[in-house]
């Protein structure tokens, strides 16, 4: 201890350790920003791949070229370049980054690593909106056929989580108590849904067996440029709020002590997420996994600080939804696989494969 | 840091719900260089009131720092003035350390300075725990965690600092450092509460005690004035001894736990 000096000076004796100390915290946060770099690289690298994937004979050549100037495409070719394959890869990295931003940030404000919007209610919330509306015909703007399904389900899945936000200030804001309700509301969600199947003529339910496992193939430029929309604005909030989120992760007390208002930070990371969500799943179903895994392998590489975490949490959804694009159009020939599915039957194995490497990494 | 202001705690009451937990405490004239050490029985509010002094929970009564009358104020408005240690550890955290100190330096301005990386690190490395800088916070022991919070509070050079149980989950050597430090931060003209549970080191190390009984100040003085067999009954109910050590200080005996016969009834304590 150094007895002598006061605290806003070094102690002598130790400048030295102090700078280098400081360099190698400088190193870690540099090889940090690498990270985050390389992981734009990878999705950018993962879009492009998805890009030249399908059924249609086009090559990756004539993508490029047809990227650069459509012209140079026959007109069919055009219109799989321009109307199918580029709204679907865009819709992929848009989605995955949506999901991943929304499902790193209920991780921290709930202090749970299990949570994700999924988790606590959305997509069955969601899907009861949906079959509301293939069902029964029932919408909340009317009967405008094109938008009633993703209107419903936008609705549905914005309401539950307002619900959840409501339920959690009339009882005081825990993060226990927010996961507790979330779930009841999923379950409660999924037992009218049930109903609904169980009422459901045969081609209602076939339909809505489809919309619920998610699907990219509705992708088009206008409904890209909502979900573009949504997390254009939603970003810079949670970039602006990555400090006080980093603070959360040393507990809500110690985030209090700094002067946080931890139900304010609480209750717009919600509103945040549940546009996120909702705008998501309205647009290509019920994609999981994304909000959970995405975040866990950000936390994995680069830490806690949210600084990092948010931007790497975002590109790796992106990637890995990319990624699943092109796996379900690959898998089998001629046939695209429903999202859902295959980010699932992906992103499982390989989160278990991370979990279990770490936890050997530990013990 | 604008030192030179006193603390004045004046009628101070908290009310959870239906039940009171602190009522009519008063703490007056701490004075910038003064360690306050707060000790009472479990559950009788001492991290409520160091948490109410922060605007962390709502309170009535009267704060007054120099001038200024705190009332009003939020949490956040306050922590320009407060660095408050609470009693809850991260477990499950990785940032480093000095992440976490800098975060703690940095909320509630806008911002990044330059030398801000430095300033953490210097009080990271007075604290002694400068060779566990980078370390994330998940890999530390209970005491080693115990000195990053501290660092935590203590990085923004307030003048007040509250320290909830900062020697709770430390060795002696640990706990001497702790205290020490604490120390070193008053004599720097810093007001420095804290709340200890160990009586000895609360004598060794305070200017004055301040007990809290029944949801309110029973005692608030020299260690020496204050620390009596009568005292130790009529709070903690214990039979105990107080001697006094070569230099002076009072250390406690505990002999046995009282029976309801030999405390005095609980209206009658208030003082």
């Amino acid at each position: 201890m150094h007895l002598d000096q006061p605290f806003s000076q070094a102690p002598d004796s130790e400048t030295a350790a102090i700078h280098v100390r400081w360099q190698q915290h400088r190193r870690i946060m540099r090889r940090r920003r690498g990270i985050v770099v390389a992981l734009a690289l990878l999705a950018l690298a993962a879009a492009l791949i998805d890009l030249f994937t399908g059924s249609a004979a086009l090559t990756p050549t004539q993508v490029m070229r047809g990227l650069w100037n459509p012209d140079s495409l026959t007109t069919p070719m055009q219109v799989v370049l321009w109307q199918v394959r580029l709204p679907v890869a865009l819709m992929a990295l848009l989605v995955g980054g949506a999901l991943a931003l929304a499902g790193v940030e209920m991780q921290t404000i709930l202090n749970n690593p299990l949570a994700e919007p999924f988790t606590l209610g959305v997509s069955s919330s969601a899907a009861l909106g949906a079959a509301l509306a293939i069902v029964l015909d029932w919408g909340v703007i009317g009967s405008n056929a094109t938008w009633l399904v993703p209107a419903n389900a936008f609705v549905f899945a914005l309401t539950s989580l307002m619900l959840l936000q409501f339920l959690a200030q009339w009882r005081g804001a825990q993060a226990q108590t927010l996961v507790l309700f979330g779930i009841a509301i999923g379950f409660s969600a999924g037992a009218l849904l049930s109903l609904l199947q169980f009422m459901a003529s045969e081609e209602a339910l076939q339909q809505l067996v489809f919309w619920s496992m998610g699907s990219l193939a509705r992708a088009d430029w206008q409904s890209v440029a909502i979900v573009a929309a949504t997390l254009a604005v939603t970003l810079p909030f949670s970039w602006r709020a990555a400090g006080q989120l980093t603070a959360l992760r040393l507990g809500e007390e110690r985030a209090r002590s700094f002067g946080i208002d931890v139900t304010s930070l609480r209750r717009w990371a919600l509103v945040r997420i549940s546009l996120l969500a909702a705008t998501a799943v309205a647009f290509v179903g019920t994609v999981g996994f994304v909000g959970l895994v995405a975040p866990h392998v950000a936390r994995m590489i680069v830490g806690d600080g949210h600084r990092h975490l948010l931007p790497a949490s975002v590109l790796i959804g992106a990637a890995l939804v990319a990624l699943a694009s092109v796996a379900s159009k690959s898998l089998l020939p001629g046939i695209t696989l429903p999202i859902g599915i295959v980010t699932a039957l992906v992103g499982l194995p390989v989160f278990m494969g991370l979990i279990l490497r770490r936890s050997g990494g530990q013990g | 840091m604008n030192a030179g202001l006193n603390l004045h705690i004046e009628n101070l009451g908290v009310h959870y719900r239906q039940r009171t937990v602190l009522c009519g405490v008063d703490l007056h004239d701490i004075q910038p260089g003064e360690l306050i050490a707060l000790a009472g029985p479990n559950a009788a509010g001492k991290s409520t009131l160091l948490k109410a002094i922060a605007g962390l929970v709502p309170a009535s009564g009267q704060i007054r720092y120099g001038l200024d009358n705190w009332s009003g104020w939020s949490a956040g408005k306050r922590v320009a003035h407060i660095g408050f240690m609470p009693q809850t550890s991260a477990e499950s955290s990785n940032l480093t350390v000095l992440e976490a100190t800098l975060v703690a330096l940095q909320c509630g301005r806008t911002g990044a300075r330059k030398d801000d990386e430095m300033t953490a690190l210097r009080v990271i490395e007075h604290l002694g725990i400068g060779e566990l800088a980078l370390r994330a916070l998940q890999e530390l022991s209970g005491g080693q965690r115990q000195l990053a919070a501290l660092a935590q509070a203590v990085v923004r050079g307030s003048p007040i600092l509250l320290l909830d149980e900062p020697v709770s989950a430390l060795d002696l050597a640990h706990q001497w450092q702790v205290m020490n430090v604490a120390r070193r931060l008053a004599n720097e003209g810093r007001i420095v509460i804290v709340v200890l549970h160990d009586l000895a080191l609360a004598a060794q190390w305070a200017d004055r005690i301040a007990i809290l009984h029944n949801q309110r100040i029973h005692a608030f003085g020299r260690p020496n004035a204050i620390i009596t067999d009568a005292l130790l009954r009529e709070v903690w109910g214990v039979q105990a001894r107080v001697r006094t050590c070569e230099q002076g200080r009072p250390f406690v005996l505990v002999d046995a736990v009282a029976t309801d016969m030999d405390r005095p009834r609980r209206q009658t304590t208030t003082g």
